[in-house]
């Protein structure tokens, strides 16, 4: 049995797609593209396969992944492009990598994530790239705590914000200011971009609309802030 | 990828958004602009549930095959949608190319079942198509609808530019290449309309006068042209094996209803219970040639990743190579993970032996549907299953390790006694000493008999058209006996009982043998906020009585009389192949609880024999 990591992106009207429907999707993608994937043992098999990070509706994302394991493998390039033949568009495998045996699940690993927030037609800022830059640094860099009330299920809890953003900057796209965070995922300490900008603008005295921004995954990393991070793909090597 | 007709804003406030956004796997794509028709096909349901239906799928393969024709989607809106585009008055849109539907050249709506009528009034009104058909000017789509519903379409013919009466496989070229010599001609939209009326089973209702007796039935339902034709023949398809059939069907995001490959062995039913409306409208039975099915089998699991298939039929016991195809089904497919289901089948040696293989019997439960409690009641409506069988069958599954058993009833059944439904309890109850007749070392703990009762509602063109239904509370105080004999029995703790709720019943029962006054009634509910009936959390009841009082309607004239013989029925119009002195002679014989033989033991002379094909010419 060998353990298979494959990169994906999720793009354009795809995004609509939800995340129990996009591995529904995938199990589809498997047989279509005739991968030798493995099943469960019992009545009703079902394919052994992971996904990393879960994607919120809404979300465009370039750096998913999702874990399987195979009785047995056509090469990287091959794999590819049978598995891209089989897609609909808006979803597109970009890589397909061996993973070592002894290798843990993608989920149980994943540290932190990155994106880019830039701003919906019709939601545009009345503030300058400048303005924005000296707003992020006060919010961000230049206080030791950032404490929340986080609302849960059941209850609030008051979480620090500030070690669980690894990066906050202010880019421009085509023009227009936009936000690049790299923030904290995974099965603890689990950061939605969303919540980070939420505070912010109430940090500017400014209220945010569900539909502000536009968000785009970057990458999914494994590592952590001290020794650093690195891509979910790096994990595996490409078959010949 | 193309722009979607909602904005983000829009998809990211509604449930499921992925019902609205198209790019499933296997859609077609065409450049509108290369075609000379659009043709939008609609199941008026929510998505998931229409996007199960096989019809659609095949339809909508077909049109494609046609170059100079794209064939789209739509499914009606859910409540959180519908109230938004209302609002912001956004026209309803096709899947495919996210384009107005009010801009084709045709909206065909499937109808499978009375209680989606409202809904058929949504999709017209989102799409800003006037409801009545006499509104209609040239630039906008015909209206066409199709499915068992128009068997009598008389309710919503306000609503629709025509119907087409059978299987669609049939003459939608006729009528697609008529429309565009129409078009190519600049003919108007009546012109079209009364040429197309002459193509069979083409019924365009505007054509047609109805006059009606004192009494409120039909006193007459004539053409208003001589060249329109008096009846309305049924379409059907004569070859099985090859009609048009989809190899690529569309693969939905969100989990449908049915998520499968599903294979239509055979259309029709050699059976002839008198209650069912698809055993009749479908005659005579057909059968797809098995070395097809197989390569159809093995094309489409290719084609969708599906990870299970199943078989359609009406009875798929009957299917003559049924142990060939499941055979083949299990070796070919079953190591590679895929489910195999076989719904509407016998339970005998031979359907036990395949469900160990492909079910895990501890999970699944078996299925008997006798429809009728007393062996008398099951004469009454010919259906053809004893408590011998059933006893037999159950036993048999009990030896091999099955403890679930469903059971399937209806209630309300034309001379229906207390006896009769006490006999349900106590076919249940048999079934459980058969269980514990096995040895206690042998069997695993007790066995669950889950009993469901619906409500009968007569349909046109069966032999029980003629009875009389119950009222709603009748109908529960029925469900009443059924569950105080439950109660004592001797093994009622190894029996569930459910039974349906009445009152949708009864509109079912208005709509399934309603005339052209009841359009006015669908019409108000529909502009009182009516929609998705068939939900119960929709469904509205005093909404729906307040609508008939308020229009004139008599419920009871349409539910609780008894029809004469001569009564002429708003569908006699239609030829569906079956004559009515056959239903007469079926009718009578229910009422003297005597059995018919099914098609393949003796023919009974139903009338479609005149098709000349199916299981009237075999041997």
């Amino acid at each position: 049995m060998l353990k298979i990591r494959i990169k994906f992106s999720k793009s354009g009207n795809m995004k609509f797609v939800g995340h129990l429907d996009t591995m529904r999707y995938f199990q589809k993608v498997m047989r279509r593209a005739e991968i030798d994937i493995a099943y469960s043992a019992g009545f009703s098999p079902h394919q052994i396969m992971s996904f990393a990070a879960p994607l919120g509706v809404g979300i465009e994302s370039e750096g998913e992944y999702v874990d399987i394991e195979v009785n047995s493998t056509f090469s990287t390039a091959e794999a590819i492009r049978r598995l891209n033949e089989n897609m609909v568009e808006g979803y597109w495998v970009n890589d397909y990598r061996k993973l070592p045996d002894d290798s843990k699940p993608a989920m149980s690993i994943v540290s932190c994530a990155d994106y880019t927030l830039s701003y919906r037609d019709g939601y545009e800022t009345d503030l300058s790239f400048n303005q924005l830059r000296e707003a992020v640094h006060a919010f961000y860099e230049e206080r030791e705590s950032i404490f929340i009330i986080k609302n849960t299920k059941k209850s609030q809890k008051e979480i620090d914000l500030k070690p669980l953003i690894y990066a906050f900057e202010v880019h421009e796209e085509e023009g227009i200011p936009a936000f690049y965070l790299k923030i904290s995922t995974g099965s603890t300490d689990n950061l939605k971009p969303e919540l980070v900008m939420e505070h912010f603008y109430r940090f500017l005295g400014k209220e945010l609309s569900d539909f502000t921004f536009r968000t785009l995954r970057h990458d999914v990393y494994t590592g952590n802030a001290a020794e650093g991070f690195y891509s979910l793909n790096d994990c595996g090597t490409v078959i010949l | 990828m193309g722009r979607l007709a909602l904005s983000d804003e829009i998809l990211l406030t509604i449930d499921q958004p992925a019902r609205y956004i198209g790019g499933e796997w296997n859609m077609v794509k065409k450049d509108p602009k290369d075609v000379d028709i659009r043709f939008c096909m609609c199941f008026p349901d929510v998505y998931e549930i229409g996007m199960s239906h096989l019809g659609i799928q095949i339809l909508y393969d077909m049109l494609n095959k046609r170059e100079d024709v794209y064939c789209e989607r739509v499914y009606s809106p859910w409540p959180d949608l519908h109230k938004i585009m209302k609002e912001k008055k956004i026209p309803l849109f096709a899947l495919e190319s996210q384009e107005p539907i009010k801009e084709f050249d045709f909206l065909g709506i499937t109808i499978q079942y009375e209680m989606c009528y409202t809904n058929i009034l949504q999709i017209l009104d989102l799409s800003q198509i006037p409801l009545h058909a006499v509104d209609r000017t040239d630039d906008m789509p015909i209206v066409i609808g199709g499915g068992p519903c128009t068997y009598n379409p008389e309710p919503i013919a306000d609503f629709f530019d025509m119907f087409y009466i059978g299987e669609g496989e049939v003459r939608y070229d006729e009528l697609l290449n008529l429309y565009k010599t129409c078009k190519k001609c600049n003919k108007s939209r009546a012109q079209f309309l009364r040429e197309a009326a002459q193509i069979p089973g083409i019924y365009v209702p505007s054509l047609y006068e109805v006059t009606y007796n004192e009494d409120g039935t039909l006193a007459a339902f004539t053409p208003k042209y001589d060249d329109v034709p008096a009846r309305v023949e049924k379409q059907l398809v004569l070859n099985m094996t090859e009609a048009s059939y989809p190899r690529k069907p569309v693969v939905p995001f969100i989990k449908a209803t049915q998520d499968r490959v599903v294979l239509e062995i055979q259309r029709g039913c050699i059976r002839g219970c008198r209650f069912c409306q698809a055993g009749m409208i479908y005659r005579p039975t057909r059968e797809k040639d098995v070395e097809c099915l197989k390569i159809y089998a093995s094309d489409m699991l290719k084609n969708t990743g599906h990870e299970d298939t199943s078989l359609s039929s009406l009875s798929s016991s009957d299917y003559s190579q049924l142990e060939e195809i499941v055979n083949y089904l299990i070796d070919n497919f079953r190591d590679k993970g895929v489910n195999i289901s076989l719904p509407s089948l016998r339970i005998d040696a031979f359907s036990l032996d395949v469900m160990s293989k492909v079910q895990d019997i501890k999970k699944s439960s078996l299925t008997f549907a006798p429809e009728a409690g007393s062996q008398r009641m099951r004469n009454v409506i010919n259906k053809g299953l004893t408590k011998d069988v059933i006893l037999n069958g159950a036993g048999l599954a009990f030896e091999g390790g099955w403890q679930k058993v469903k059971l399937y009833f209806m209630l309300g059944l034309p001379g229906e006694t207390v006896e009769d439904m006490q006999a349900i309890a106590e076919l249940a109850n048999d079934i459980a000493v058969r269980y514990y007749e096995i040895p206690k070392e042998k069997r695993n703990g007790k066995c669950q008999i889950t009993i469901s009762t619906s409500f009968f509602v007569p349909k046109p063109f069966t032999p029980l058209q003629w009875a009389p239904m119950c009222t709603a509370s009748d109908y529960l105080g029925k469900a009443k006996i059924v569950n105080e004999a439950v109660k004592n029995q001797l093994n009622r703790k190894s029996i569930r009982y459910n039974w349906h709720e009445a009152d949708v019943t009864v509109l079912e029962g208005v709509f399934a043998r309603g005339d052209r006054k009841i359009a006015k009634a669908i019409e108000l509910a529909y502009k009182r906020g009516a929609i998705f009936d068939s939900w119960s959390e929709y469904f509205d009841n005093a909404l729906w009585f307040d609508c008939f009082d308020k229009t004139g309607i008599d419920v009871d004239f349409y539910t609780l009389r008894t029809r004469n013989l001569d009564e002429l029925f708003p569908w006699d119009f239609i030829d569906d192949g079956v004559s009515k002195e056959f239903l007469i002679r079926e009718w009578k014989h229910a009422m003297n609880e005597e059995v018919t033989p099914n098609c393949r033991m003796k023919c009974s002379g139903c009338g479609v024999r005149k098709y000349e094909g199916g299981v009237c010419v075999e041997n």
